[in-house]
C-alpha cells in the first residue's frame, strides 16, 4: 500500500541527501524563514519542508503532478489535514503502548502486539472514513489514486478479516501446535495452527467420543511441570507472536511514509494560509522545458521577506524569456537584493512543485541553482575577502552543469572596480558559455557597462529606481548609484557642494 | 545390560551379530597364534622410569584414554616378523589419504560411543531409544564409508589389507544389510510422524496432524499489504537441551501410543540389537590408535626437522645409529623452542660395551637414556629417532641409574647399588641390554675402579650389550669388546657443554680443571683471592 503523493511512481524519500551547496542556498535566500513557515513549529514539517525545496524537480510533468496534488490540498486543506494528524497520532500513540517483558516472552510479545493492532484497527478505520466521505472531493492523479486505494485495501471485509485475528489471538480455546520428532524423540518444527471450523460429521463426533484422544494434566503443584508447559506453549505461539509485531510494525512504517507523503502539503497549506492573511497573493505556475529559457512573472515578490515584515511588499513584473543575462544596476537599498532573493526563491518554489509568490510565473526548469552573495568577512581572518569569494566562486564552477541558474550579489565588490569588473566579466563569459542562467546584482558600473555594449541585444537591464518604490524597471545603467542622495538626506548637504575645492 | 558399558562385542555376557570371517583379520598389531588372545604386559617394565619411557607413553596416550593403549605399549616384541608386520602398517599411513580415512572412521565410532552415552543417561525409556537409533545410524554410516574408503585406498601392508576384507565383507553381508535396511525403515516412518499438541489451560492434548493452516503465515499474509520495507524479527530464542522434561517425555508417551507401527518398530529394533559392534571392527579401532597415538608423536619431531627413521632390527649385536636422540627430552626442548643435539653410535665387530666419560651434565645420561629408548622401541615395531638405525632386538633391557639415597633403608648407598647390580647380573643374557648410569659414586675411587671393572668383566663374559657412563676413565680401556665416548665441551670455552658424544680416548680431568679455572677455583687462584 503506497501513497504515491509526492513522485507518480516511487516513495519520497525524507532522508535523500541534499544538494552540496544546500546551505547556502538556505542562507543566502533566507530559506530557514520559509521552512518555518511551512513547518509552524512542527521539527518533523520542518525537515520535510527542507528535502522538497532543496531538492528540486526537473520534469514539468513531476511538477504539475504535485501542483494538481497542492490545489487539491487547498480545496481540502482539513481534509488534508486530518489525514496528516491522524498518520502522526498512530504514531505518537504506538509508541505509548506498554509492553512489560516484551523482548523475552512471546505471550508477551503476542499481547503487545495485539494492543497495537487494536489502535491501529481504530486509526485505519477512521482513515477508510475520511477516505469515503471525501475521495469525490479531488481530483488530482495522486489524491484520486490514493483515495481508490484506500477504499480498495481497506474495504469491510478486511476489517472483518482483522476483527477475526484480534479475536482469535487471544488464543481463548487454547493453543494449537504441530510438530515433528527429531533424531533425539524432541518435538521440532512447532508451528501454531488454526484449527478447522468445518463442522465434524456424525462419523468424526462418533469417533470423537469413543476414541477420545489422549491427554494429560500438569497436576495444580507441579510448577516445573507448568514451566516446562509454559515454555512449550511459547515455542508454539513464537512464530505467530513473531509475525504479529512484524505486521504491526510494517502497519506502522505505513502511517511513517504516509506522515512523509502528506508533510509537504501540510506545509504548503500553512504557507499560503499566512500568506493570504497578509493578503498577499499566490499562483501555481507554469513550467517549462530547461531548453526553453522561460522566465516571466508579474507581481513576483520575495516570500520570505513577505512572511517576516509587516511592511507592505513590492512585486516585480520581468520579462526574461529567452534571455540567458538578467544585470540588475541602481540605488542602494533599491530593492535589487529582495528581487534577486525573490528569483531564487520562486524558482525553488516552482521546482519543488508548490505555488509561487506572484500573481503570475512561468518559468523552466533549471538543472541545478547556486548563488554566490557577499558574506561577512572572514573571522578567522586566514583569507582575505576575495580569496574567500573567489575560493566560493571555485567550489560553485565544480559543480554547476549546463541549464543552471546562478544568481550573484554584489560579487567580486571586495577590490576595487577595474578588477572586480574585469573578474566578473571573465565569470559570466564562462558561465554564459555553458548555457548557464545569470542573474546578476551590481553597482560595478563598468562591468555592467561592459555586457551593454558587448551584448544588449541578449541581456535584460533592471534599475533599481531612484525614488525608493523598490520596484525594478527596464533600465541601462547608470554611472552613479545615487549615492549623493543618500548622502544629502543624511548630512543635510550636498556632497558635491563639500566634495568641490 | 550394564548402562555404562559400550557394547564392543567383548563382552562375553552380550550377543553379538558380528560377521566373523574365519582367519582373515585378528589384530592390528599382533601375528600368528599370539594374534587373538595376546599377553599383554599389565605391569609397567623396570625400565620404564630410567629410560623416562614412561614420559613419552603418557605422552602419546594422553588424550586417547579411551583406548587403553597403555598395556600394548609394555607389550615389547620378540619376534621379527610381527616388528616388520607393524613396520609396513606405519608406513601405509605415512600416505595422507590412508590417514585421513582412518582418523575419520574413528571419529565417527568415537561420537557412536559418544551418543551411546548419552543414551543411557536419559531418564525417559523412548528417549534411550532414539539416541541408540542415533548411535546405529552413525556407526553403520562409519562401516559403509570406511569400507568403501578402504576400497579405494592404496595399501601395502597385510595388517590393513586383512582389514580390508573383513570390513568389506562385514560391510556387503547380509546380516549387516538388513541391519541397516531395518534402521533406515525405523527412521523412515518415525521422521514422518507429524503430530499436534492441544494446550488448554494445564489441559494437554495429542492429536495427528490434520494439515490445519499455519497459522503465523495466514497472519502475515493478512497484513503483507502494509509492507514498506524490511522490519527487525521479533522471535525469542530459545536454550535448546537434549534431555526432555518431564512434559515433553508425557507428550512423547502420547505420540507414541497414537503411532503403535513406527514406535513398535523402534522399540524391537533398539532391543534386539542392543550389541551391534562387530568385534573385529572394535579390536581395529582400539590397536588403530597405537598407530596413530605413536605417528602423531613422531610427527611433531619431524615438523621440527629433526629425523625419524625405521629401523633394521636383528639378532646381530653390531648395533649403530646416526643422528639419534632422546625422544622424550626432544619434544621438552620444542616446547622451550630450542632443538636437542643429535649423536651416532656404533660397536662394530667384537664391540658390545660403551663407556661414556667426560664432561658433568655433558649429555652422558641421555645418552645413554637414547640407546635404550631406541631399542624398547624397536622391539615395539615403531619408528625410532634417527637418520638410519640397526637395532639389536634384546630379550630384556636392564637399567641402573643413580637413585636417590634411601634413608628407610637400613643399609648404606653403595651396599645398595649392588644388590640391585647382583640382581641384574642374575638375570641378564647376553640377549640382554644392559644399561648403567653413574655406578659407584658413593665410595672411592679405588673401589669405583674394582667394582666397576668386576660388573663390565661379568657383562663381556656373557657377551652382553651394554652402555656404562662413569667418571672411571679406567673402565674405557678395560678391554677390545669396549668402545670409549667422551661428551664434549666447547673448544674455545670449556665451561660450555656441546652435547655431542663422540667416540673418544678418556681424557680425564681436563675438563674439571678448565671449569675451576674458569671459576677461579684452581689452587693458583684460590692462593691469590684467600686472603687478599
Amino acid at each position: 500500500m503506497k501513497a504515491f503523493l509526492m513522485f507518480r511512481d516511487r516513495d519520497f524519500d525524507p532522508e535523500r541527501a541534499l544538494p552540496p551547496n544546500a546551505e547556502d542556498l538556505v542562507q543566502d535566500l533566507e530559506l530557514q524563514t520559509l521552512i518555518d513557515a511551512m513547518a509552524r513549529g512542527d521539527e518533523f514539517l520542518a525537515s520535510i519542508a527542507k528535502t522538497g525545496l532543496l531538492c528540486s524537480l526537473t520534469a514539468p510533468a513531476d511538477i504539475r503532478y504535485r501542483q494538481d496534488a497542492v490545489r487539491d490540498s487547498q480545496a481540502n486543506e482539513q481534509v488534508v489535514r486530518e489525514m496528516y494528524d491522524l498518520a502522526v497520532e498512530a504514531i505518537t500513540r504506538e509508541r505509548k503502548v506498554f509492553g512489560w517483558m516484551s523482548d523475552r516472552y512471546p505471550a508477551a510479545i503476542l499481547s503487545h502486539a495485539i494492543e497495537v493492532l487494536e489502535l491501529f484497527a481504530h486509526m485505519l478505520r477512521t482513515l477508510r472514513q475520511i477516505a469515503e466521505e471525501h475521495a469525490g472531493d479531488f481530483r488530482s492523479e495522486a489524491f484520486e489514486r490514493f483515495f481508490r486505494m484506500l477504499l480498495t485495501e481497506l474495504d469491510d471485509d478486511y476489517f472483518h478479516e482483522i476483527d477475526v485475528h484480534l479475536r482469535r489471538l487471544r488464543l481463548r480455546d487454547g493453543v494449537l501446535i504441530s510438530a515433528r520428532l527429531d533424531a533425539g524423540g524432541k518435538g521440532v518444527g512447532l508451528v501454531m495452527r488454526r484449527p478447522r471450523t468445518q463442522k465434524q460429521t456424525f462419523g468424526e463426533k462418533l469417533t470423537s467420543l469413543t476414541h477420545p484422544a489422549p491427554y494429560f494434566r500438569i497436576a495444580d503443584r507441579d510448577e516445573a511441570g507448568a514451566n516446562a508447559l509454559s515454555e512449550l506453549r511459547g515455542r508454539g505461539i513464537n512464530l505467530v507472536a513473531d509475525a504479529l509485531a512484524r505486521s504491526t510494525d510494517h502497519i506502522l512504517s505505513f502511517f511513517r511514509m504516509l506522515r512523509s507523503e502528506l508533510a509537504f502539503y501540510v506545509g504548503c497549506l500553512n504557507v499560503a494560509d499566512t500568506l493570504a492573511s497578509r493578503g498577499l497573493p499566490i499562483t501555481l505556475p507554469t513550467a517549462h522545458q530547461t531548453d526553453d529559457l522561460t522566465f516571466a512573472c508579474d507581481g513576483l515578490y520575495d516570500a520570505s521577506l513577505a512572511l517576516i515584515t509587516e511592511e507592505p511588499i513590492v512585486g516585480n513584473d520581468i520579462d526574461a524569456d529567452g534571455i540567458p543575462l538578467v544585470m540588475i544596476t541602481g540605488a542602494n537599498r533599491g530593492g535589487k537584493s529582495t528581487f534577486l532573493r525573490s528569483v531564487g526563491l520562486a524558482q525553488l518554489m516552482l521546482q519543488c512543485g508548490m505555488f509561487a509568490p506572484a500573481t503570475r510565473f512561468e518559468a523552466s526548469t533549471r538543472t541545478c541553482i547556486f548563488t554566490h552573495f557577499k558574506r561577512e568577512e572572514d573571522a578567522t581572518m586566514s583569507s582575505g575577502k576575495l580569496d574567500e569569494e573567489l575560493a566560493r566562486m571555485s567550489s560553485i564552477v565544480d559543480q554547476i552543469r549546463p541549464g543552471g541558474l546562478i544568481l550573484f550579489n554584489e560579487s567580486f565588490a571586495s577590490t576595487n572596480e577595474r578588477e572586480g569588473s574585469e573578474i566578473g566579466r571573465e565569470v559570466v563569459h564562462a558561465m554564459l558559455n555553458a548555457h548557464v542562467t545569470v542573474f546578476f546584482v551590481t553597482h560595478q558600473y563598468d562591468l555592467a557597462h561592459g555586457f551593454q555594449r558587448e551584448r544588449a541585444a541578449g541581456t535584460l537591464f533592471l534599475r533599481a529606481d531612484r525614488e525608493r518604490t523598490f520596484k525594478l524597471v527596464v533600465g541601462e545603467p547608470l554611472p552613479t548609484s545615487f549615492g549623493d542622495d543618500l548622502y544629502r538626506r543624511i548630512f543635510d548637504e550636498d556632497a558635491a557642494t563639500v566634495a568641490a575645492p | 545390560m550394564n548402562e555404562n558399558h559400550v557394547p564392543d562385542g567383548n563382552d562375553a555376557t552380550t550377543p553379538n551379530t558380528a560377521h566373523v570371517a574365519p582367519g582373515v583379520f585378528r589384530s592390528l598389531l599382533f601375528r600368528g597364534s599370539n594374534a587373538a588372545e595376546p599377553e599383554l604386559g599389565q605391569t609397567e617394565p623396570e625400565c620404564f622410569h630410567d629410560l623416562n619411557l614412561d614420559q613419552v607413553v603418557a605422552a602419546i596416550t594422553h588424550d586417547l584414554g579411551e583406548y587403553d593403549l597403555t598395556p600394548f605399549f609394555r607389550t615389547p616384541l620378540t619376534d621379527l616378523e610381527t616388528i616388520h608386520y607393524r613396520h609396513r602398517i606405519f608406513r601405509d599411513l605415512e600416505d595422507e589419504t590412508v590417514h585421513g580415512h582412518l582418523t575419520a572412521f574413528a571419529a565417527a565410532l568415537t561420537q557412536m560411543r559418544a551418543q551411546w552415552k548419552q543414551a543411557t543417561e536419559m531418564r525417559d525409556a523412548w528417549q534411550r531409544r532414539f539416541w541408540m537409533l542415533r548411535a546405529h545410524h552413525t556407526y553403520q554410516d562409519a562401516i559403509v564409508a570406511f569400507a568403501d574408503h578402504l576400497t579405494h585406498d592404496d595399501l601395502a601392508s597385510d595388517g590393513l589389507r586383512d582389514f580390508r576384507e573383513h570390513l568389506t565383507g562385514y560391510a556387503g553381508s547380509d546380516a549387516f544389510g538388513e541391519l541397516v535396511r531395518r534402521r533406515t525403515a525405523v527412521e523412515r516412518a518415525l521422521d514422518a510422524v507429524r503430530y499436534c499438541v492441544q494446550i488448554n489451560g494445564n489441559k494437554v492434548t495429542v492429536t495427528p496432524f490434520d494439515d490445519q493452516p499455519d497459522y503465523g503465515a495466514e497472519v502475515e499474509e493478512t497484513f503483507a499489504k502494509f509492507r514498506q520495507g524490511d522490519v527487525r524479527s521479533h522471535l525469542v530464542k530459545y536454550n535448546e537441551y537434549l534431555e526432555m522434561n518431564h512434559v515433553e517425555a508425557s507428550v512423547l508417551a502420547l505420540v507414541a501410543q497414537s503411532n503403535p507401527d513406527a514406535f513398535g518398530a523402534l522399540q524391537s529394533y533398539t532391543d534386539e540389537h542392543s550389541a551391534f559392534i562387530d568385534r573385529g571392527v572394535a579390536r581395529f579401532d582400539r590397536e588403530a590408535h597405537f598407530y596413530l597415538g605413536y605417528r602423531a608423536y613422531v610427527r611433531r619431531l619431524q615438523e621440527h626437522d629433526l629425523p625419524v627413521c625405521y629401523p633394521t632390527v636383528s639378532d646381530t649385536k653390531q648395533v649403530h645409529a646416526t643422528e639419534s636422540f632422546d625422544i622424550a627430552l626432544a619434544h621438552k626442548l620444542i616446547d622451550d623452542g630450542k632443538r636437542i643435539v643429535t649423536n651416532d653410535f656404533a660397536l662394530s665387530g667384537d664391540e658390545r660395551i660403551i663407556v661414556v666419560t667426560g664432561a658433568n651434565q655433558g649429555g652422558k645420561t641421555t645418552f645413554s637414556r637414547a640407546f635404550g629408548q631406541l631399542h624398547y622401541l624397536a622391539a615395539l615395531g615403531c619408528p625410532v629417532p634417527g637418520r638410519d638405525a640397526e637395532l639389536f632386538l634384546a630379550d630384556h633391557i636392564f637399567t641402573h641409574f643413580e637413585k636417590e639415597e634411601d634413608i628407610h633403608s637400613l643399609s648404606g648407598k653403595l651396599e645398595d647399588e649392588l644388590v640391585r647390580i647382583h640382581d641384574i647380573l642374575g638375570r641378564a643374557t647376553g640377549a640382554s641390554i644392559v644399561i648403567m648410569n653413574e655406578i659407584f659414586t658413593s665410595t672411592s675411587l679405588d673401589d669405583a675402579i674394582l667394582l666397576g671393572t668386576a660388573v663390565l668383566r661379568q657383562l663381556i663374559e656373557r657377551d652382553t650389550i651394554c652402555v656404562c657412563v662413569t667418571f672411571v676413565d679406567e673402565l674405557s680401556t678395560l678391554s677390545d669388546t669396549t668402545v670409549s665416548m667422551v661428551a664434549t665441551v666447547e673448544e674455545a670455552d670449556a665451561a660450555s657443554r656441546t652435547y655431542r658424544v663422540v667416540p673418544r680416548p678418556a681424557d680425564g680431568l681436563a675438563h674439571a680443571v678448565a671449569i675451576a679455572e674458569k671459576y677461579g677455583l684452581t689452587f693458583e687462584r684460590l692462593t691469590e683471592r684467600i686472603g687478599s
